[in-house]
């Protein structure tokens, strides 16, 4: 059979990208996924702060997921998991379809056609290598999102005492993970003057946490023969280079790296799209179609994107030009489209912010400056906020700080080792600890659905940990 | 007791192993790591050298142009991975002429066939990434690039199935001779995986082959009086990916000056590119760390053969040591005038049966093949030890999926279904390669001997992906918890045990 399109990847860009060609009347769609489940790397990224362009809610990127696996299997769009694609062609003198070569264990290596295909591989992270980290090459150094996995999905602990290179989302967001999975996160070091990461995470993840972000500072040495032992970290100057003399040593069994993502295009490559070096993705035209005909692409795969909801957007995109060239066939390819990559974020926190009264809101990733003043009466007036929700957080951070906490839990007789979990509405910020403690110490029977009640009344906050993915029986 | 017990587990020792393996011989290499190939032999340029580098008359010159020549047969028989792609050097003033001439004439000299020097237009005119100061060149289509980690693993799986016993994780800490016999104490690293012993025991045989690398001169020193010493010369490197393999598609030597000896620019087998070594002189011998210095050293040199190597996609630094003899004794089979710079192999005067084949540097992986051979001779001369009758000289790698085509692919995961689940992503890697690796004559403990053997973790994202899978398969296989999975020796445990997590 020749389908109408191929999607390569079952991350959020190939799921919206399906979904989308099927609102458009394409009938006959395939999503092939190398890993396990759907979902793609959102699945480790547990904590929350997805989706509120896309649902108007703050979701755990689980949860953002499981949200397009139910509608892929409402639209019963047909997908292959563990299936690793090895080859594409797009169309050309020899051939009026796509074809594409996959492989997998029930149906072994097989040959696929389409009349499209939708190329949403994502990304992958730099490593230490290409950082050209000086020093030794001991265990226990890790890209941020390895380390992400083995905790958040493995159930796993890749150290106890942690320094964090990059300031990126995910650093960021693995320097509170590791915390509060009980290990001592001695700083974050980040090459640059400013954060790429968003200025809510500085605060909620590091901030809160007290662990400290030493900007213009970068690992100058590893050390260690077998496992990582210790990290030198030096200042820069403006040129990034190290200053001499201002070498400290950190102690530590573990280096995560968070220091950029690089769109993953082997295939795209194998296609023998042209690539725009600019973006490391590939070149598209304004149907964000490569110069592989009838092979799109979308999602990290052509770009690196701050937010899952630009991926969904764009990837919506992609499933509708791609609609379109289903139905309508070969035309001119026209001219290469350079993507609007938006321009990286550059975050600190004020230094001048009076902490007395000052704060970066955490709700949404704005990240406003709030000032609460206490008028006579007690009341306080908020400004700075751009929506109601910074009122209230400000309000609450003066009289009773709140925060939402993710983690995972323990699952007993499950296809993994563990699930992820939120507690249902805000704790005390002095209960997080005891919180993290608890879920530490609780296990749970598979099977577990999203928003199943996990623990009732964590310690007495009246607040509930619910499950934010499912976790079938074997 | 043993016939042979080789000490050293690196190229030298393992082909060594491979070439005794032939005779009826009861053979043991103690290896102190948790794997073969996991010192020099890991760490280098992955060259087989033309020949025209090493003196006339020397056993390096020799052994260099000899190992060359037999390369390409063992490639195909051991299955490792071998081009024969050539090298050039480069000459970038007219005033070096005469030494490039130097090359040539002693290249002819040692039995180096089809040299040939060319003009700096000609040499841009096969290699158009070199740069325009390049005044001539010396071409020799006889240079090839090999897999260091392949030649060794074969050589080594090869002695083992054909009856050699490989003591990993065996550290030697005493040598001492009773009654023409070596009794060498050996010590098992306590944290091993299945080890056959427990703590300190003791190892016979009448005849020793001493294939330490950096510590050749420890082991020389607990048997001889006339003693010896080996001091590491560091060599750091930067690998880049595969998207810059076609950068040069020759070895690009520098011509060697008053500044040094250059940095060379090489395609390797696995499709990456190398640029290194520097050279530098340690105490350490366990110091293979690299530097910013050193970094910053290969990418000012290199620029200098070639100015636009695409640096940006480097994908990991390392670095070697080369075991450099600096103090020697006279070793009576060494026929060489030049003796001083040249590998010390042979008979100890004063310890009969105690053999060294040490100061190993370049070319030592070229002519690998070739000190095993003359090791050979030697034993035999000693032993007149018979022929096995049963003795396979050859050897079918792992099944390569990324290499093969789409009706081989087919075939391998009609063979083993395993070749359907692909683990490393960046080199195509399945996880059929990787179980028959663990399973393998030498089995792979490590992630890095499974990187050795299969190419998993070797690519971009530098096992970035495949990290935790290859781990869950060491576990499963190996049947050890997730937390006793070592990227190499005892020691490097990747994950936390979960009590001590907790504390």
């Amino acid at each position: 059979m020749i389908y109408d399109l191929i999607v390569i990847g079952g991350g959020p860009a190939g799921m919206a990208a399906a979904l989308s060609a099927r609102k458009e009347g394409i009938k006959d769609i395939l999503i092939l996924e190398r890993d396990k489940e759907l979902g793609g790397i959102l699945n480790q990224c547990i904590h929350s702060g997805f989706g509120l362009g896309v649902f108007k809610e703050e979701l755990t990127g689980p949860e953002y997921a499981q949200r397009y696996i139910e509608m892929t299997h409402e639209e019963n769009i047909e997908y292959m998991l563990n299936t690793m694609v090895t080859g594409v062609h797009g169309i050309d003198e020899g051939s009026d379809t796509c074809n594409v070569t996959a492989v997998n264990s029930e149906k072994g290596l097989f040959e696929l056609k389409s009349r499209a295909v939708i190329l949403s591989m994502g990304c992958r992270e730099k490593s230490r290598g290409a950082l050209n980290i000086p020093g030794y090459r001991p265990a226990g150094i890790y890209s941020a999102g390895t380390a992400q996995r083995y905790v958040n999905i493995e159930g796993k602990m890749p150290g106890k005492k942690v320094v964090i290179l990059g300031s990126g989302d995910i650093g960021l967001i693995m320097a509170r993970r590791m915390t509060l999975e009980g290990a001592r996160v001695s700083c974050v070091a980040e090459i640059a003057p400013y954060s790429g990461g968003l200025r809510r995470n500085i605060v909620q993840c590091l901030d809160d946490y007290d662990i400290p972000l030493l900007f213009s500072h970068t690992v100058t040495k590893i050390h260690g023969k077998k496992r990582v032992e210790g990290v030198t970290i030096s200042k820069v100057d403006e040129n990034y280079a190290p200053i001499p003399g201002t070498e400290k040593n950190y102690e530590c069994d573990a280096l995560l790296l968070s220091c950029g993502l690089i769109p993953e295009n082997e295939l795209s490559r194998d296609a023998g799209a042209k690539m725009e070096p600019s973006t490391q993705g590939p070149v598209v035209n304004e149907n964000l179609e490569t110069t592989a005909r009838g092979v799109f692409a979308c999602g990290n795969v052509l770009h690196v994107h701050d937010l899952v909801d630009n991926v969904t957007k764009e990837s919506i995109t992609a499933g509708h030009k791609a609609a379109s060239f289903i139905k309508n066939g070969l035309g001119e390819w026209g001219e290469a489209h350079p993507v609007k990559v938006p321009s990286k974020e550059k975050n600190t926190i004020p230094e001048d912010m009076d902490r007395s009264c000052q704060m970066i809101c955490v709700c949404c990733p704005n990240g406003c400056l709030l000032t609460a003043k206490k008028d006579e009466d007690g009341n306080y007036s908020v400004t700075g906020n751009l929506c109601p929700k910074g009122e209230e957080y400000a309000i609450n951070e003066m009289t009773n700080p709140v925060r939402n906490i993710s983690s995972i839990m323990k699952v007993i007789g499950g296809k993994g080792p563990v699930v992820s979990c939120k507690t249902s509405s805000e704790i005390p910020k002095g209960m997080i600890a005891t919180v993290a403690g608890q879920i530490d110490k609780t296990t749970v029977n598979a099977p577990v659905k999203v928003g199943d009640i996990l623990i009732k009344n964590v310690a007495d906050t009246g607040v509930d940990i619910v499950a934010t993915n499912v976790m079938e029986s074997i | 007791m043993y016939d042979v017990i080789i000490i050293g587990a690196g190229v030298i020792g393992s082909s060594i192993a491979r070439y005794l393996s032939k005779y009826r011989l009861n053979i043991a290499v103690l290896e102190r790591s948790s794997d073969v190939c996991e010192g020099t032999s890991k760490a280098n340029s992955g060259i087989c050298h033309a020949g025209y580098d090493a003196k006339t008359g020397t056993l390096k010159a020799k052994l260099n142009v000899r190992g060359s020549k037999i390369m390409e047969g063992l490639s195909k028989d051991l299955g490792f991975g071998y081009i024969r792609c050539g090298s050039m050097v480069l000459c970038f003033d007219e005033a070096d002429r005469g030494k490039l001439n130097e090359l040539y004439e002693r290249g002819l000299a040692n039995g180096v066939e089809e040299l040939k020097i060319l003009t700096g237009d000609e040499a841009r005119e096969i290699e158009p990434n070199l740069s325009s100061e390049v005044k001539y060149a010396l071409h020799a289509p006889t240079g090839a690039i090999v897999d260091p980690f392949g030649l060794t693993v074969a050589m080594a799986e090869n002695a083992a199935v054909n009856g050699v016993s490989f003591k990993l994780n065996t550290e030697v800490t005493a040598i001492k001779k009773e009654n023409d016999i070596y009794k060498i104490t050996c010590k098992k690293h306590p944290d091993a995986v299945h080890p056959d012993h427990t703590g300190e025991y003791v190892e016979e045989a009448p005849i020793v082959i001493n294939a330490a690398g950096v510590y050749g001169d420890k082991i020389h020193n607990m048997v001889s009086g006339e003693k010896i010493e080996i001091s590491p010369k560091r060599g750091e490197y930067m690998l880049l990916d595969t998207t810059a393999g076609s950068f040069v598609g020759r070895t690009i030597f520098q011509l060697p000056t008053e500044k040094g000896k250059g940095i060379l620019i090489t395609p390797t087998v696995h499709g990456n590119l190398l640029v290194g070594p520097t050279a530098e002189d340690i105490e350490d011998k366990e110091d293979t760390e690299t530097t910013s210095a050193g970094i910053a050293e290969i990418k000012e040199k290199a620029s200098l053969s070639a100015p636009a190597v695409p640096f940006r996609e480097v994908i990991t630094s390392f670095s070697g040591l080369r075991a450099k003899l600096v103090k020697r004794t006279h070793v009576d089979n060494l026929e060489s005038e030049d003796a001083d710079k040249d590998f010390l192999i042979g008979e100890v005067p004063d310890s009969k049966g105690f053999f060294d084949a040490v100061g190993i540097e370049s070319p030592g992986l070229s002519a690998a093949p070739a000190v095993a051979e003359y090791i050979e001779k030697l034993i035999c001369a000693k032993l007149a030890p018979a022929l096995k009758e049963d003795f396979k000289e050859k050897r079918e790698p792992i099944p390569n999926f990324k290499c093969a085509d789409d009706n081989a692919r087919k075939k391998f995961i009609e063979n083993d279904s395993l070749y359907a689940n692909v683990i490393c992503r960046c080199c195509t890697v399945t996880e059929g390669e990787i179980v028959r690796a663990i399973h393998s004559p030498i089995p792979a403990t490590t992630s890095d001997a499974i990187k050795r053997r299969t190419g998993a973790g070797m690519g971009r994202c530098q096992s970035g992906f495949c990290n935790p899978k290859v781990v869950e398969i060491l576990s499963r296989e190996l049947g050890i918890p997730c937390e006793a999975v070592c990227k190499n020796d005892p020691g490097s445990e990747y994950l936390i045990p979960e009590k001590e997590a907790e504390s």
